[in-house]
């Protein structure tokens, strides 16, 4: 293969012959060529401390529409959580109690939500109490960009985009594959929206390649594949041309890795919810050893207004859809061996009002709780839970700034400095045990 | 800067000229500006005022109201919930802003769908396309002020000063309630400043980083004192203004906002960076810092910013110079920017002659690309150029122009919407084919087209040898090819 003529260069060629070639070729996709990097710099792909590989990953589960918090994490030993709550209130008798420990007495989770306290008597779960910030906006939309931002005007670009964009500045190193992060929608969380570095957003894995190649012949798909994987001949190096022919070279690989990486079957049946299959995918992207750090999941629907119902009914449902998944989700890392790489962390952008409303519901409030899980959260409960009478304008007061939680993500898991990614610092939450 | 020759202009610079001043053309719209020469082909793109203005779809539509300040009675009537703790009346009255604010969030989506209508329909594609320029230069954001009403007339604002007289438009900008709500001019109250307007006036909408110091900051803010709105007009508040002496850029006086906004204007800095930022958006992308500048670039900009000065800051004989000098038509520059996702999805529907399909799908597509019109990313605008792209915005923009010519909808769309076919044949038709078709021009042709002056060889190979294969130049191979080629990267250039 002559090198130095472009031409020859295509991937075909490039996954026969490997990344030895990688510090040679012309055009090199630039995953290829940072874990050829990663692996001159290194001994090893793993890091020093056993069991815990440097290449750590955090999953982000985001619960669209303000959780009520109240409800997930119940406070069934105060009075007054009755009192607020005489229709959708969770009586004792059915909830999943948490311990004797000082910040768990008197706390339960929602019956639906076994999974999770399996989770929890595992030592992998942490929940932190009253997580919030100054001022509470109560849109959705606002709210939802703040807690994107990490900004209390909920402005600027999103804090794991920066995370990415200080990480990745003028070096397209391991960890910077072109498919860093992932998200699983139809759009882009703001979140991992950067000032250049922008996440892989699709909904199911044939979306993330050409859609010409749907109903179409070979002769398509061949010319498709030639066309993607060579440098035009005019192509100057460093040009905005050769810059994109790699890109899409990088695109072309990503996909295909992603796409193969997705068909096998998971090690676990996961239920069919929408959040299952979603966490499906992700658990068989980590499986298949992406160069992926975050990846992110959606799940809707939390804006229960009017009869959201208790034990039962429709925040049920979704807190059991949640505990489900998540449960199928870390049986699977474990089959996988891949548990010790992974930290998942959830939030919702509020939680909802202490009393409930005059339709079976709850309307937009501020603080609540927060789950991380994976083998080397600190587990159990984080803080005591807000007042249910000291209250702001009929809302619980947050005793936990969320940027905090990122804080500890950042400085404890991530091992990056938080202040550069979020702007200031914060004392980082000790939610990460390693 | 030198003039071009007239006998330099056809094909290729005819179609340099229609991207860089507006979205693409088509063929036949490419070979007129070609017959015309520099001269009437910029005239004509340029003085568009000539050209019949373009009013469809209605914009009277927009209802200014939805967001007004509470009244007197329903100010009273929250006082009052709060005061007897009436917690159900407080949070009916919040449910009610709550639907005002959702009816709001449907209008700016209507009003997304309006301005990309324009970009697409509109006879005076400058005017658009300048538009978009002052919306990144001036760059704000409906998701700060929550606004729509604001947003539109700032768009408009854009549109009516779009290629007159930035002077006019800093002095008017200062008046902006947009602007005003997104940088916090409603909060720059004599003896309490806020000096978000002062400081981004003068870094990003004016004279670039640097080129003042703190102490003009704050003096500017306190010249901006008192300068807010008040529904949707501008308002001065005389008691929260700060009438008092100022020291701006070395100058003592009693200076309001338009006295700061003059004595911005007469820095040569201002017309220097204003140079830069026109260059960047009509000519290619320059490095930052001014050493690493090419000569020839540093003399264009320069001859730029000495054209702004002389002409007091009218744009349009700006414009007309730069577009018809020799240095904007040079290979170098052509096919050398990046398009952004707005000239990317006009573009192709203008060049191409696609169906405009369904404007929801176009618009979520331009948002995953990372262009969402009225949410600018922050006050910065969009970084632009090389930032567009990436593994995932690739496919977006492969997918979007595949919808765009054959229907079929991009990743994770409605499958049903617009799926209505795309005849390409008048394309060829206006590439001045007979009966006769030979796959080696008709790609030529094509490639010429979608790709400027000189496709490389294998593209050339690859749809020449697409249609012999195919045995046949009909629409169904036609699209087949367009596909293939606004897949192809550098199909991404403009």
């Amino acid at each position: 293969m002559d090198l130095h003529n472009s031409k020859a260069y295509t991937r075909r060629v490039f996954l026969q012959q490997g990344a030895a070639l990688a510090s040679a070729a012309v055009t090199i996709p630039t995953f290829l060529q940072g874990a050829a990097e990663a692996l001159a710099q290194t001994p090893g792909v793993h890091g020093s401390r056993p069991g815990v590989p440097d290449e750590r990953i955090l999953v982000v589960v985001q619960l669209a529409g303000g959780n009520d918090g109240l409800n997930t994490v119940i406070p069934y030993g105060d009075a007054s959580y009755y009192r607020a709550r005489p229709g959708i209130g969770i009586r004792e008798e059915g909830l999943i109690k948490l311990g004797s420990s000082r910040t768990e007495r008197g706390l339960g989770l929602h019956p639906r939500m076994g999974g999770l306290k399996s989770l929890y008597d595992d030592g992998m779960l942490s929940i932190v109490q009253g997580v919030g910030y100054p001022n509470p906006n109560r849109s959705h939309f606002k709210s939802t960009d703040i807690w994107h931002t990490a900004d209390e005007g909920g402005t600027g670009d999103g804090w794991l985009g920066r995370f990415f964009d200080n990480k990745c500045a003028g070096q397209q190193g391991a960890g910077c594959s072109g498919h860093e992060a992932i998200a699983i929608g139809r759009t882009a969380p703001l979140a991992m929206q950067g000032r250049t570095s922008r996440p892989i957003a699709f909904e199911s894995e044939d979306l993330f390649r050409w859609t010409g190649l749907e109903d179409s012949d070979s002769l398509v798909h061949e010319a498709y594949e030639q066309m993607t994987s060579e440098q035009p001949s005019n192509a100057a190096p460093g040009s905005a041309a050769s810059f994109l022919t790699r890109t899409a070279l990088d695109a072309q690989i990503a996909s295909d890795r992603i796409r193969d990486a997705v068909g096998v079957r998971p090690l676990v049946q996961y239920p069919r919810s929408r959040l299952g299959q979603q966490l499906a995918m992700v658990a068989s992207m980590i499986r298949a050893g992406l160069e992926t750090r975050v990846y992110y999941v959606t799940l809707g629907g939390f804006d229960t207004h009017a009869r959201q119902g208790n034990v039962n009914g429709s925040h049920a449902n979704l807190l059991a859809q949640f505990s489900q998944g998540v449960k199928a989700f870390w049986d699977d890392l474990k089959a996988q061996n891949n548990d010790g790489r992974v930290l998942m962390m959830s939030f919702s952008e509020f939680g909802r009002r202490v009393a409930q409303n005059g339709s079976g519901g709850t309307d937009h409030g501020a603080a609540a709780p927060m789950f991380l899980m994976g083998p080397n959260v600190r587990p159990g409960v984080v803080g005591d839970h807000p007042s249910l009478t000291d209250l702001d304008g009929g809302d619980l007061k947050h005793t936990v700034d969320f940027r905090s939680v990122y804080s500890g993500v950042l400085e404890d898991w991530l091992k990056t400095d938080g202040a550069g990614v979020l702007g200031r610092g914060y004392r980082p939450a000790k939610v990460v045990r390693i | 800067m030198k003039p071009l020759e007239p006998a330099e202009f056809g094909f290729d610079q005819a179609r340099h000229l229609l991207w860089r001043a507006g979205f693409g053309g088509t063929p036949d719209q490419i070979l007129t500006l070609a017959s015309w020469g520099p001269g009437k082909s910029v005239d004509a793109l340029l003085d568009f005022s000539d050209t019949e203005s373009y009013s469809a779809p209605s914009a009277r539509e927009f209802d200014g109201s939805i967001m007004r300040p509470p009244s007197e009675r329903e100010r009273r009537a929250l006082q009052q919930a709060r005061q007897e703790q009436n917690e159900n009346e407080i949070a009916r009255l919040r449910r009610i802003r709550q639907e005002r604010q959702r009816e709001d969030r449907r209008q700016v989506r209507d009003m997304q769908r309006w301005w990309l209508t324009r970009m697409i329909e509109s006879p005076r594609p400058l005017e658009e396309k300048l538009t978009l320029f002052w919306h990144g230069h001036f760059a704000t954001s409906y998701r700060t002020i929550e606004n729509s009403y604001h947003m539109f007339q700032q768009n408009q604002l854009f549109r009516s000063h779009a290629a007159g007289n930035f002077g006019e438009l800093l002095y008017a900008i200062i008046r902006d309630p947009a602007m005003l709500a997104y940088l916090d001019n409603n909060e720059n109250i004599r003896g309490r400043p806020n000096e978000n307007l002062a400081r981004e006036l003068m870094e990003l909408f004016s004279l670039g980083e640097g080129e003042y110091s703190e102490r003009d900051i704050r003096e500017g803010a306190r010249a901006l004192t008192g300068y807010s709105f008040d529904g949707n007009g501008f308002a001065f508040y005389p008691n929260r203004h700060d009438p008092g002496q100022k020291s701006i850029f070395g100058k003592r006086g009693e200076f309001d906002g338009d006295d700061f906004v003059t004595a911005i204007l007469s820095r040569r800095d201002c017309s220097e960076f204003m140079a830069q930022k026109l260059y960047r958006f009509f000519v290619a992308e320059v490095p930052g810092d001014r050493s690493k500048r090419g000569r020839a670039v540093a003399n264009v900009i320069k001859q730029i910013a000495s054209d702004l000065r002389e002409n007091r800051y009218e744009i349009r004989p700006v414009l007309r110079r730069l577009l018809m000098s020799e240095h904007f038509y040079d290979p170098s520059n052509v096919m050398a920017r990046i398009k952004s996702p707005a000239e990317l999805v006009v573009g192709t529907i203008r060049s191409l002659g696609t169906p405009s399909r369904d404007l929801g799908t176009l618009l979520s597509a331009m948002d995953l690309m990372g262009q969402n019109l009225l949410f600018p990313p922050s006050v910065k605008g969009w970084d632009g150029e090389r930032s567009w792209i990436n593994t995932s915005t690739l496919y977006v923009r492969a997918n979007v122009a595949n919808y765009l010519v054959t229907g079929r909808s991009p990743a994770g769309m409605d499958p049903l919407a617009d799926d209505r076919t795309y005849d390409p044949m008048g394309l060829l038709a206006d590439l001045r084919f007979g009966a006769e078709r030979d796959p080696e021009a008709v790609s030529d042709r094509l490639l010429r087209l979608a790709l400027g002056a000189s496709p490389s060889r294998e593209r050339q190979w690859l749809i020449k040898d697409l249609f012999e294969q195919r045995g046949t130049i009909d629409a169904e191979s036609v699209r087949e090819a367009l596909s293939l080629i606004c897949a192809m990267p550098e199909y991404q250039l403009c």
